[in-house]
Formats: structure tokens, sequence, C-alpha cells
């Protein structure tokens, strides 16, 4: 028999994990949230800050859709985890640019924006500007750079500061997490709910379970009869010294953080679960870094790291019920801090089954069984 | 007490390096770190942190960068780490440092 019950029980004590338990303790619902070991994948705390809509869903207008409904609920969301724990996340939503210094990608990615737009109509704007242009707009761009994208949408926070509000939050409104909860098995009860076993071996009872576990998901969601599958996707990242200059700009690869350092990332490798950094790539990064804004080019790098991305089969979150075990939800994304509003409040709802909720049909894994059949 | 007279010179340390800090000289010995002739100098706060607090070296070892000083002109040297050479340009840093700008961006 399980040690103890509660009514909703969350594997994952990351940004998607934390974000989902906090709708439903705000919703009233009783909540554990177990959050793994330290020595476990963690996209949470390698992560880039952007809360970012250009380009999301160019080919997958429910993605479009729900990206863009979770930016334009960022402000409240930002607000209210300031007012429940008193931390300010140093949100910024004034717009983000792509750079290019190939005129292909360039117009290949215009042309995804601009499918992006026929999704969106007016709930989406979006601009493509040559270089010498963008050169008047910010004298700092380098001549390599023979155009951007720029969509006013796009923003970031300090990820790390996330990480911690949406803790303390979690906390505050009578969550009861968990660390170092490694959860290796979990199974439906003979009396109805869930069984989980502990790698100690120890178990815990649940009336319902939310598989939130990033790269720790795949293992699990078999057992619960999911068919999704995550893999990793290693991106690099760079920071410099912290300066007194504020960045005039944002870019999806090239941001400030609010305490002064520059952030340079975007890369994507498949390296299995090896998150280390690589010195080919960090000499690449700070090369295009230099080349999008040359004054950078003294200014010191004090950090680099390699952090895993979360990816689904396409690149799109998931979000499922069990057919096999009801009470059982499946949710997985790469966004995590992008549709974190969202995570924290209608996919309550929809967890709920509220009459309100939103239509997540297109993010169920069904769409992976006919891909597989196609 | 003088500050130099916390330190011991190495009996290997034959002459004298001349720096500036702020433009006005400064000496050393050979062989020392920018850090530790800064506190040999005087002791004083050879920075001003983000929020205006005085610091100096600390841990001599690399590690906790209170240090930090410009030299030469590249700021946020770590002066622990760094060797005295004749000629030096030392300048104490106010804050965080800037950014080369270019004169657009004036």
């Amino acid at each position: 028999m399980p040690a103890q019950a509660s009514d909703t029980t969350i594997i994952g004590g990351g940004v998607v994990g934390l974000c989902t338990a906090l709708g439903l303790l705000q919703a009233g619902r009783r909540v554990t949230v177990l959050d793994g070991a330290d020595g476990d994948l963690r996209a949470s705390q390698g992560n880039f800050g952007l809360v970012w809509l250009q380009g999301k869903g160019a080919g997958f207008a429910p993605y479009a859709e729900l990206t863009r409904d979770a930016v334009a609920a960022w402000p409240n969301f930002a607000a209210m985890l300031q007012d429940v724990t008193g931390t300010g996340l140093s949100l910024d939503q004034s717009g983000g640019f792509e750079f290019f210094t190939d005129p292909v990608e360039l117009a290949d990615f215009a042309a995804d924006l601009e499918r992006q737009q026929a999704y969106l109509g007016n709930r989406f704007s979006h601009e493509i500007i040559d270089g010498d242009k963008l050169r008047r707009m910010h004298p700092q761009i380098g001549p390599a750079v023979v155009g951007a994208t720029f969509c006013a949408h796009d923003g970031h926070v300090n990820p790390l500061r996330l990480l911690r509000a949406l803790r303390r939050a979690v906390l505050a409104l009578g969550g009861d997490l968990k660390t170092d909860a490694h959860v290796t098995a979990v199974a439906e009860a003979p009396g109805g709910g869930f069984d989980l076993t502990f790698r100690d071996g120890t178990r815990h009872g649940t009336d319902r379970v939310v598989l939130c576990a990033g790269l720790g998901t795949s293992s699990l969601a078999a057992q619960l009869g999911f068919s999704t599958r995550v893999y990793p996707q290693r991106g690099e990242l760079l920071i410099t010294e912290k300066l007194g200059y504020r960045l005039p700009f944002l870019s999806s690869t090239i941001r400030q953080v609010d305490e002064g350092g520059i952030q340079i990332g975007g890369t994507k490798a498949d390296a299995g679960p090896d998150d280390s950094e690589t010195l080919d790539v960090m000499a690449g990064l700070a090369r295009q870094a230099v080349s999008v804004m040359p004054a950078l080019a003294d200014v010191r790098v004090v950090r680099a790291w390699g952090a895993l991305r979360v990816m689904s089969p396409d690149g799109y979150p998931v979000y499922a019920r069990s057919a096999r075990h009801p009470g059982a939800y499946l949710v997985t994304c790469h966004s995590g801090v992008t549709l974190a509003p969202l995570h924290a409040s209608v996919l309550t709802d929809w967890l709920d089954e509220n009459s309100n909720a939103p239509d997540l049909e297109a993010f169920d894994e069904t769409r992976f069984a006919i891909s597989d059949a196609a | 007490m003088k500050p130099a007279s916390r330190f011991l010179t190495r009996p290997d340390q034959v002459g004298v390096v001349h720096m500036t800090l702020d433009g006005e000289a400064l000496t050393a010995r050979p062989g020392d770190t920018v850090a530790a002739a800064l506190l040999a100098h005087s002791g004083a706060a050879s920075r001003q942190s983000v929020n205006g607090s005085s610091r100096t070296a600390f841990c001599m070892m690399g590690v906790c960068f209170d240090c930090l000083i410009e030299v030469d002109g590249q700021p946020n040297t770590q002066g622990c780490m760094t060797l005295v050479r004749d000629g030096m340009a030392l300048r104490r840093q106010r804050g965080l440092r800037d950014i080369a700008r270019s004169d657009a961006d004036a």
C-alpha cells in the first residue's frame, strides 16, 4: 500500500513541473512536487531565459497560437510571482532580433515568419530589416550582418530567478516539494491512483500523476503507457564579465542579463546525454557574437557551459492524458520559460478537465503514432 | 605600521619596477603580482564594486576576483594573477567596466 496519499503528484521540479504545480495549488488542489537529484540533467538551470515568439510554430499553427497566448500572459505572471515571492524576474518584452550573416538563411527565416504571420494575423507583427538600415538603428552592429528580423513581442527574463521564484511560490502556496526524489517506477495502484517508487525503495501514493520530468521523462512515460520519447539537444552558452554598458538590443543568441553579463548561445548539437562544452563550439559562438557586434571583441568570457534542451520527436510540446491509466498526464516541451504562464494557469483547467479548458488536442501524443504509421 | 612591512622581500628580488596607479608613480619589486604591489603600496581600496563598496585584493590566488583592476587599458584584470612590469599603467575601477564605443555609438 502507498505510504501516503496526495491529490496530485508532479514528477519533475524544473520550470515546467513547478509551473504546473503552481496552477494546481492556486486552484486549491493538494500538490506534491518530486524534484530529482543534483546530478540529473536540468534544462531549467542551464537555459537562456528567452520569452520568445518569433519563428515559433511557423510550421504548426497551434504552437504559434499557444506561444502567442503565453507571451501575452507573461506580464501578469511575472507580477504575480513577484507578489507571492518578492522575487523580481527582470522581465523585459521590448522586442527581439534575429541577426543574419547569410542572406539565404535570412530569406528562409523571413518565409517562416510570413507563415507565422498568416496563422496569427493581427496578433503578430514582424519586420525584415536590411543591414544598412539596421546599422542606422544600432551602429554597434558589424558589417558582416546582412540583415535582421525583428518581432516586437519577444523578450527575456532572468531564468535562474524564475526557477527560484517558482520554488518559493509553490512552497508559499502550501505545495509539498521533495528534493532528491528520483522516481524509478510508477504503476497504477490496486485500489486506484498511482504508486511511485523512489530510488531508495521508499514509495509514494497519489491520486493523479503528472509527468514533467524533462529528459527523465522517457522511461517513466513508457511505464505509464505513453508513447512520447524525448531526446536531448545540446546547446552551448558563454557569459561575459559584467558590463556597465547596456546592450541596446535583445537577440535570440546575444542577450544581456540584468546583472550586466552578456550571454551568448544558440548552438544545437546531438550529443546524447553529454552536457559538456567544447572548445570549437565556444570559439564559434564568440566569433559569431563579435561579427554581430565588433565591440564585444575585448570583453572577456568568464564562464561557459553546455545544457541539454528537452526535445519531443517533432520539437513541439506534448500535453497527453493516458488512455490506459486515467489520472496520468504527460507534459513536456522545449520552451518551458516562454510557456510558463500557461502551464501555471490554463493547463490546470485541462488537467482538471474543466469546461473552460483549452483545446490541446493538437498537442496529444497521437500525432507521433500517426506519423509513425505514415 | 607601514603596509610594506607586512611583506617580506624575497632574496631573489633585485631592482625596482616603476608603474603608475591612476597616473601617480608606484614602485614594486620584480616578480610581485599587481595585487601584492598594491597592498604593499597602501592597502587602500583598489576598486569600487557595482554598488559602490570598497574592494581590494583578498584571496591572492585567483579565486575571489576582488582584486580586479584596469591594467594597460584592459579592465577587470585579476591583479593577483598578473605580474608587475615596468611602465605598467594601472587604473582603479569604479563600478562595472564599460565597453569600447565607436564614435557612432557615443
